[in-house]
C-alpha cells in the first residue's frame, strides 16, 4: 500500500504544496517566502518524508500547514526547543524552524540563542516584519524606536534588536539576510542556508502590508534599492549603488563609504570573506536607520558569515558511540542489580 | 566487659554541619545495614544552602536511618541514637530524640564559637540539661588529628574533613559491623588521591579501634535479619529507582528514551542518573530552561522516541502551556514532578504533596491527562514503568508525582529480572490498515487512541499543532460542534484508561468497617504503620493507598461505600480530599500537615483514634 504513495518522479515545487487553503492576507510577504521554499526543497535531494517544519505562533507560524511535508505548529516561541529535541533524537531528518520577530526574538528569544550556540543542523527562517501581525499591530522587538502602534500611541521606548548581530553574538555558525521582494536572492539564500551544516540563521525582511506596510520599502523599491542595499558576494569587493559607483573601504576597523573614481578602485575595497568572523561582526553593524540623520552605510544582504563546526547531534552520536565502545550496549539486568546485592533465603 | 545486646529496632540520626559529610556517613551506614539483610528506610534532611555559614542552625544537615528485624515502613518518628557533630546539630535534633536516647557528641564542636552560633548560653554537654539522655562526649576532631599526625602533606582542614570517618568507624564498632564495604567504597571514590584515601581509612579504623579500647561503652548491639520475601535485594533511593524504571520501560519497548530536563531540587538526580546510561539508547539533554526541557521532549516524542521531562513544582508551572500542547498533539510524554514545599521557591529541600491540584487542573482549557503517584522509594521503579506504558499505549502525556521525601529516601528493593518485566508494544504507523483508504492522523482505535506516525514515514506527511483539530483529519478547525466533540473525546480517552490499570485494593485491614484511611504518595509508610498499630489494638480501621490518581481505579467508589468514615491525610492543605469529595460525594475528613516534614506515625494514631471510639 505504501509503495503506491511514494513519488517515483523527481519532486517539484507542487509536491511540497499541501491541500490546505492559505489564510495569509492578500499581498503578505509570506506568500513569496512560501513559494521560494517550495522551489528550493525539491532541489535539495532530501526525500520529502524526511523534512520537518516546526513553527511557533504568529502569522509566519502557519507556514507548516501549507507545506506537504511533516510539520508541527507549536506554541509561542518554542519551535526551536521542539526542533532541538527532534533533531537530537532523529539526526537524519532535515529540520526547519519557521518563525517571526516576535516568536523568535521576544517570547522565544532564549531558545533562539541557545539553538545557535549548540549548532544543531537546523534552518531557522526568521520572518522579520518589525510588527506583531497576528495580534493586530503592536510593536515588536525589531520595530524602530519611537514607533507609534496600538500599544504605543505616544511612540515606543524600546531600542530594537539587531538580529544578525544577536545571532553572531550567540555563536551562530551561519548568518544571512534576505527579503521577500527579491525572489531570486531569497531562493539563493534559502538554498545556501539549507546546504550549511549547523544552525542557519536566515533573517528575511517581510512586508506586513496590513500593520506595517512599507517597513522595508527603501530596500525593496527600485528607486532606492541599489543605493541602500549592499549585496554580499564571497570573494567580491563591497560595491553597490545605482551606477555600481560606491564601495566600502576599511579604515582600520572603521568601515567607510567611498566613491569609486580615479582615486579609489575596486582593489582598495573590502573584499567579502564569509569565513572572517571579525569582518562579519562589523558587517552586522551596518545597521543605520534609513532616512535618519546619521544614515550612511547601506544595509547588507546575503551571507554574512559561515563557519563549519561540529553540530550538537554529531557530537551526541559520537559520544554515545564512545560510551558503547567503552561499556558495551547496556545490560538491563546488570543495571537493575547495581553494585551491591544481598540474598534473603 | 562489653555486653552484646540484641535489638529489634533502631532509629539513628547523623547530624552535623553541611560540610561535615553526614549524608555520606549515613549512606555508608545504610549500605552496610542493607547488606546484612536488615530492613530499613532512610530520610536525608539537608538545607537548601549548599554551605550555609559553618556552625549555624541553618547549616545543619542530617541523615536519619531506621533499621529493624521487623518490617520497616518509615524512617521513624523518634530518634534512638543521635550523632551530633556540633552544637547546632544537637540544638536542631534534640526535640526528635527519645527520652533515654543516646547522644554521641563531638565535644570539639561545642567550643565557644559553636555555642554562640547555635545560640547556647552555656555548653549543654557540661550542664545538666541532658540528664534525660545517655550522653557520650567524644573529642572527634582531636582524635582525628591524632590519627593523622603522620600525614604531614595534608593541611589541617583536609585532615579535619576525615572526622566523619571516625564517627562512622565508631558506630560500626557499636553495631558489630565490618569496615569492608566502606573501605571498598573509599578505594573507588579516591582511587586517584592516595593521600586522601589512606587518611580516610586510617581515621575510619581509628574510630573503630576507639570503640574497642575506650572504657566509655558497656554494650555493643546486633540486629537480626528482617523477614522479607526471598530473593535478591539491593538498596535504592527514590530518584534512582525512578530513573531505572524509565530505562527499563524504554528497553522493554525497544524505543529510544529522550530526557529533556533543567536542573531543579529535588529532581536533578534523575537527570544525573539517566545521563550515565547513553549506552541504553538514552539521550539526555540539559535544556536552557524548564520550557525548553519539556519542548525538546515533545520534539523527541513527535520523532518517535519516548520523551520525558523531570522537574519540581515551580518547573511544572513553567511547563504548563507545553503540557497542553502535548495533550492536543496526543503524543506520548512523561512529566515527572518531584514535589517540594511551595508556593514559589518555597522550601526547595523539604517535602510536600502540594502539586496535586496543579497537575490535575493547572492548565488552560479542558486539559485532562493521567496522573500517577509513587508510594515509596522502590515503588518509583514500578510507577515510572507504568507512566511510560500508559503514555505510549494511550498517546497521552502522563504526569508522575513523587516528592522530596521519596526522592532522597532509600529502602531495600527486591529488584526484578529484566526478562520478567512486561514488554511494551510500540508500533509507529507506517502502513494503512485493511480497508483504510487514506491516512487520517486523528482517527482513533477502540480505546480512542490515535496512531503514532513519525516523520520519515513516506506517504504519511501530515501536520499537527496546538490549534483545535478536526475530528479524524487533524486539520485546523474552529467549528463549534467539532470543538465540543474533541474536548469530550480527549476526556473520554483519559477516562478509558481506568480499564487498563489495576483495581484498587485494601493495603491493610479489612474491606469494610468503621474508618478507611486513603493515602497517596510518600505518606504510605506512616499511614501503614499507624493503621497496623491500631489494628493490633483491635480498632476497625483499614488503609488503601492510591497510586493511580487520574483516572481513579474504577472500583474506588465501591470501596468507599463500605466504610462509615473516610480520612485522607496529606502533606498539604487538602488536595486529594477535594477531588475525592467532588467525584464520590463523600464527606471525607482531612488531616493536613504542612511543615516541610513527613507526617509521623504517632500523630496519625492519635488523630485516627478520635474517629474510632
Amino acid at each position: 500500500m505504501t509503495e503506491t504513495l511514494i513519488q517515483p518522479k523527481p519532486l517539484t515545487a507542487k509536491d511540497f504544496s499541501s491541500d490546505q487553503e492559505i489564510r495569509w492576507c492578500q499581498g503578505c510577504g509570506d506568500y513569496s517566502i512560501l513559494a521560494q521554499v517550495q522551489k528550493v526543497m525539491p532541489t535539495l535531494g532530501i526525500p520529502k518524508e524526511n523534512i520537518v517544519i516546526v513553527s511557533g505562533i504568529g502569522c509566519s507560524s502557519r507556514f507548516p500547514y501549507y507545506m506537504n511535508v511533516y510539520g508541527m505548529h507549536s506554541i509561542h516561541g518554542r519551535a526551536s526547543a521542539i526542533a532541538s529535541g527532534l533533531k537530537a533524537s532523529r539526526p537524519e531528518l532535515s529540520v526547519w524552524v519557521v518563525s517571526g520577530d516576535g516568536d523568535s526574538l521576544s517570547i522565544g528569544g532564549n531558545h533562539t540563542i541557545h539553538l545557535l550556540r549548540r549548532n544543531f543542523d537546523i534552518n531557522l527562517l526568521l520572518f522579520n516584519n518589525q510588527i506583531y501581525g497576528l495580534t493586530k499591530g503592536q510593536y515588536s522587538p525589531t520595530s524602530e524606536f519611537n514607533k507609534v502602534t496600538k500599544s504605543t500611541p505616544y511612540g515606543s521606548l524600546d531600542h530594537p534588536f539587531n538580529p544578525a548581530a544577536l545571532a553572531l553574538g550567540a555563536e551562530a555558525s551561519f548568518v544571512c539576510r534576505t527579503m521577500d521582494r527579491d525572489p531570486k536572492h531569497l531562493q539563493q539564500t534559502i538554498f545556501r542556508a539549507a546546504k550549511h551544516k549547523g544552525t542557519s540563521f536566515v533573517e528575511i525582511y517581510q512586508n506586513c502590508n496590513i500593520f506595517n506596510d512599507g517597513a522595508f520599502e527603501i530596500y525593496t523599491e527600485k528607486s532606492s534599492k541599489a543605493d541602500e542595499c549592499l549585496f554580499l558576494e564571497q570573494g567580491k569587493p563591497l560595491i553597490y549603488g545605482a551606477q555600481n559607483n560606491k564601495g566600502i573601504r576599511l579604515n582600520g576597523l572603521k568601515p567607510e563609504v567611498v566613491n569609486l573614481d580615479s582615486h579609489v578602485s575596486a582593489e582598495d575595497l573590502w573584499i567579502h570573506d564569509e569565513m572572517d568572523f571579525y569582518k562579519a561582526q562589523i558587517l552586522t553593524r551596518f545597521f543605520d536607520q534609513p532616512n535618519s540623520e546619521h544614515s550612511n552605510l547601506p544595509r547588507p544582504f546575503g551571507v554574512f558569515y559561515e563557519h563549519q563546526r561540529p553540530t550538537y547531534e554529531e557530537l551526541l552520536v559520537q559520544q554515545v558511540n564512545q560510551v558503547i565502545s567503552k561499556k558495551g550496549t547496556g545490560d538491563l539486568d546488570k543495571l537493575l542489580r547495581g553494585s551491591e546485592v544481598w540474598s534473603i533465603e | 566487659m562489653i555486653n552484646q545486646e540484641k535489638l529489634k529496632d533502631v532509629v539513628i540520626k547523623f547530624a552535623g554541619d553541611s560540610g561535615d559529610g553526614m549524608q555520606l556517613t549515613g549512606a555508608q551506614f545504610t549500605n552496610s545495614t542493607a547488606l546484612l539483610g536488615i530492613d530499613l528506610a532512610t530520610f536525608p534532611d539537608f538545607p537548601a544552602e549548599i554551605r550555609a555559614p559553618q556552625g549555624t542552625i541553618p547549616g545543619v544537615s542530617g541523615y536519619q536511618l531506621h533499621f529493624s528485624s521487623d518490617a520497616v515502613y518509615t524512617p521513624g518518628d523518634q530518634i534512638d541514637v543521635l550523632v551530633a557533630m556540633n552544637a547546632a546539630a544537637l540544638k536542631v535534633n534534640l526535640k526528635g530524640l527519645k527520652k533515654g536516647g543516646i547522644i554521641f557528641a563531638n565535644s570539639d564542636g561545642f567550643d565557644t564559637k559553636n555555642l554562640r552560633l547555635s545560640n547556647y548560653a552555656e555548653n549543654p554537654l557540661e550542664n545538666d540539661s541532658l540528664t534525660n539522655y545517655i550522653l557520650y562526649k567524644i573529642d572527634v576532631t582531636t582524635h582525628t588529628r591524632e590519627a593523622l599526625k603522620d600525614f604531614t602533606d595534608l593541611g589541617i582542614k583536609e585532615r579535619d574533613r576525615a572526622k566523619n570517618m571516625f564517627v562512622l568507624g565508631l558506630i560500626y564498632w557499636m553495631y558489630n559491623r565490618t569496615l569492608d564495604n566502606t573501605i571498598a567504597f573509599l578505594q573507588s571514590k579516591f582511587s586517584k588521591k592516595e593521600q586522601i584515601l589512606q587518611s580516610n581509612i586510617t581515621v575510619l579504623k581509628a574510630g573503630y579501634n576507639f570503640g574497642e579500647t575506650t572504657e566509655l561503652f558497656t554494650s555493643r548491639y546486633t540486629i537480626d535479619k528482617a523477614i522479607m520475601p526471598k530473593g535478591l535485594y539491593r538498596n535504592i533511593m527514590g530518584n534512582q529507582a525512578l530513573a531505572l524504571g524509565l530505562v527499563a520501560a524504554a528497553q522493554k519497548s525497544k524505543t529510544k528514551l529522550f530526557l529533556g530536563s533543567y536542573p531543579i531540587t529535588p529532581a536533578s538526580d534523575i537527570l544525573h542518573e539517566l545521563s550515565k546510561y547513553e549506552n541504553f539508547n538514552i539521550n539526555t539533554f540539559q535544556a536552557e530552561d524548564e520550557i525548553a526541557a519539556i519542548c525538546s521532549a515533545i520534539g523527541a516524542s513527535y520523532g518517535g522516541s519516548i520523551g520525558v521531562t523531570t522537574s519540581s513544582g515551580p518547573g511544572i508551572a513553567l511547563k504548563s502551556e507545553a503540557i497542553g500542547l502535548a495533550v492536543m498533539l496526543e503524543i506520548p510524554l512523561v512529566i515527572v514532578d518531584i514535589q517540594r514545599g511551595g508556593p514559589s521557591t518555597g522550601l526547595p529541600t523539604k517535602t510536600e504533596q502540594s502539586d496535586l491540584l496543579q497537575v490535575y487542573y493547572g492548565r488552560n482549557g479542558e486539559c485532562p491527562l493521567p496522573v500517577l503517584s509513587c508510594a515509596t522509594p522502590a515503588d518509583c521503579f514500578e510507577m515510572a514503568f507504568e507512566a511510560i506504558r500508559i503514555s505510549t499505549q494511550h498517546m497521552v502525556p502522563v504526569i508522575l508525582l513523587s516528592d522530596g521525601y521519596i526522592a532522597n529516601g532509600a529502602e531495600p528493593w527486591k529488584f526484578p529480572i529484566a526478562s520478567e518485566l512486561p514488554d511494551i508494544k510500540i508500533q509507529h504507523k507506517n502502513k494503512l490498515d485493511e480497508g483504510e483508504e487514506s491516512f487520517l492522523p486523528y482517527k482513533r482505535n477502540e480505546n480512542l487512541v490515535r496512531s503514532w506516525c513519525v516523520p520519515g514515514t513516506p506517504g504519511f506527511e501530515h501536520r499537527i499543532g496546538g490549534l483545535e483539530k478536526q475530528d479524524n483529519t487533524g486539520n485546523v478547525s474552529y467549528d463549534s460542534e467539532n470543538h465540543q466533540k474533541m474536548v469530550l473525546l480527549r476526556q473520554a480517552k483519559v477516562d478509558k484508561i481506568e480499564d487498563f490499570i489495576p483495581l484498587q485494593t485494601i493495603d491493610t485491614g479489612t474491606d469494610s468497617g468503621k474508618v478507611l484511611v486513603i493515602g497517596w504518595g510518600s505518606t504510605y509508610g506512616s499511614i501503614k504503620s499507624s493503621v497496623l498499630e491500631l489494628l493490633q489494638q483491635n480498632y476497625s480501621i483499614s488503609f488503601t493507598h492510591l497510586k493511580y490518581l487520574r483516572p481513579f481505579p474504577k472500583n474506588l467508589g465501591d470501596i468507599l461505600k463500605k466504610f462509615d468514615t473516610i480520612i485522607i491525610p496529606e502533606i498539604n492543605n487538602g488536595q486529594l480530599i477535594r477531588i475525592i469529595r467532588d467525584k464520590y460525594l463523600v464527606n471525607a475528613i482531612g488531616y493536613h500537615k504542612i511543615m516541610g516534614t513527613p507526617i509521623y506515625k504517632d500523630e496519625l494514631v492519635g488523630f485516627f483514634k478520635k474517629y474510632l471510639v
